[in-house]
């Protein structure tokens, strides 16, 4: 009698054991996943800063050649300051509004930024001048490592997704409060090459 | 039933190809430094490179390679760089030391895609300087070999500043001496398990010959043979001593074990695990 209450003891701590380890093991698995966010969150706003960093410099070579574009040149510079003004918090990955919101800006400035080199064409001298191409070709290369690190945020941003919404994981996600991340969207009008005029 | 479930999925592949078309494949991982898919260098050019590449790459653990493709596809150069990187993972793991040159020759289009470490010594706008200096003009004129030999000279000077050529000579006397370090360690533990073996069985025979001693007569020709083996057995050993220590001192033997390093332009050994972030620069000629 007593062995055998002894087996059904020992059985059932075993059975806590691997449940504990089963369960220990997906929410590794989920802050894994939750760091990996994070950090290509990082990597993101580390290459938007890169671009933000440039501009001061780009807009002061631009004015010593192009001064008659006041216009172009503001609308840079202001939708530089407007992006420096909004609050990121750490959280806006799992913030839908935030993140459109920065989403947003970030946008205008990219196509602000588009507009001036479009702009410069008008300007040979410009164009010849090393400091401008340096600077052209700073932000060209900006331009690329922000697609490239958007990407990885919403590979990272997906994995996690699909972690919190699949059975079992989704029950430790929900006991954990684990929000979904958000998504870049394609920026509208990103596609299509701004239209030169004249 | 079947035929209206073939036709649907007839449509869905008609469907999906258009919109993937944009997504050029990626070639599988590369087996030399150079992967030539248009045939725009020559043998010898090609040669040199690997040779080159493979000694520049065990002095400084930088990985370069050139990748050459005949089209795009209507696809983009960037997207697909840095696609290509991810999959071939150039550079060694946690420096992200790699640089991928590429070229597509129907499209004219080059770039230099490099790796996060080494950014900051390769910067964007050294990379398109290389690119609008020295390889275009040298395309321009259809001399691809001197545009592609001259370009990745000019991308190991960038990356070689002064520090770093301080680095290369450390890292370069570094394994020499651990080399030698090894060389001289192997000899020790392989003379010491020798000796054992040696001690082992002359213990065992000496055993042998104390059990039987007394019957001489009968076991004469088992004791005769045991004694000409062990005789072997040691003019072997010396032989083999001999042998070793020729060859560990002349270094034959172990520079020909270049798996890890590609010594003498010998082996590649596939990408290392380097991270690329888009930097570099794209051109065309």
């Amino acid at each position: 009698m007593g062995k055998k209450v002894l087996i059904v003891v020992g059985i059932l701590i075993g059975l806590i054991l691997l449940v504990g380890m089963w369960v220990s093991g997906i929410y590794n698995g989920l802050v894994k996943a939750d760091e990996g966010v994070s950090e290509s969150w990082a990597q993101v706003q580390n290459v938007y800063q890169r671009r933000m960093d440039l501009i001061p410099n780009l807009v002061e070579t631009v004015k010593g050649y192009a001064a008659h574009e006041q216009e172009t040149l503001e609308g840079v510079v202001e939708a530089r300051s407007k992006i420096s003004s909004l609050q990121v918090s750490s959280d806006v990955v799992s913030n839908p509004q935030t993140m459109k919101q920065f989403q947003e800006l970030q946008g205008s400035l990219t196509s602000a930024l588009s507009r001036l080199l479009v702009v410069v064409e008008k300007y040979p001298d410009l164009k010849a001048n090393q400091n401008f191409l340096a600077l052209q070709t700073q932000l060209e290369g900006t331009e690329n490592r922000i697609t490239v690190e958007r990407m990885r945020f919403n590979f990272a941003s997906r994995e996690f997704n699909t972690k919190i919404r699949m059975f079992p994981s989704s029950l430790i996600a929900g006991v954990m409060g684990l929000k979904a991340k958000t998504y870049f969207e394609a920026e509208a009008g990103a596609a299509a090459a701004p239209k030169v005029k004249f | 039933m079947l035929r209206s479930l073939k036709f649907c999925l007839l449509f869905y592949l008609f469907l999906v190809t258009p919109a993937q078309l944009g997504a050029l494949d990626i070639p599988k991982k590369p087996t030399g430094y150079v992967t030539d898919e248009a045939g725009l260098l020559s043998e010898h050019a090609r040669f040199q490179l690997e040779h080159d590449l493979g000694n520049y790459e065990r002095l400084t653990t930088n990985q370069i390679v050139i990748a050459i493709f005949r089209s795009l596809d209507g696809a983009s150069l960037e997207d697909f760089s840095i696609r290509l990187a991810d999959t071939w993972k150039i550079g060694q793991k946690g420096k992200g030391n790699g640089i991928i040159l590429l070229i597509f020759q129907d499209d004219r289009k080059v770039r230099i895609e490099v790796g996060y470490g080494l950014e900051s010594r390769l910067p964007d706008i050294v990379a398109h300087q290389i690119i609008d200096q020295v390889i275009a003009p040298s395309f321009r004129a259809g001399r691809f070999d001197d545009g592609i030999l001259g370009g990745v000279a000019m991308i190991v000077k960038a990356i070689m500043s002064d520090a770093s050529s301080d680095e290369m000579k450390n890292t370069a006397e570094l394994e020499q001496e651990a080399a030698k370090h090894q060389n001289v360690l192997f000899m020790k533990w392989g003379a010491a398990l020798l000796l054992l073996i040696v001690i082992f069985d002359f213990v065992r025979y000496s055993a042998y010959l104390g059990s039987h001693w007394q019957h001489s007569d009968r076991y004469h020709f088992i004791e005769w043979w045991i004694r000409f083996a062990l005789l072997l057995f040691l003019l072997n050993l010396i032989f083999r001593i001999l042998f070793y220590s020729r060859l560990s001192s002349s270094g034959g033997y172990y520079g020909s074990r270049s798996g890890y390093g590609g010594f003498n332009g010998g082996g590649f050994s596939g990408g290392g695990g380097g991270g690329f972030g888009g930097g570099g620069a794209s051109g065309g000629w």
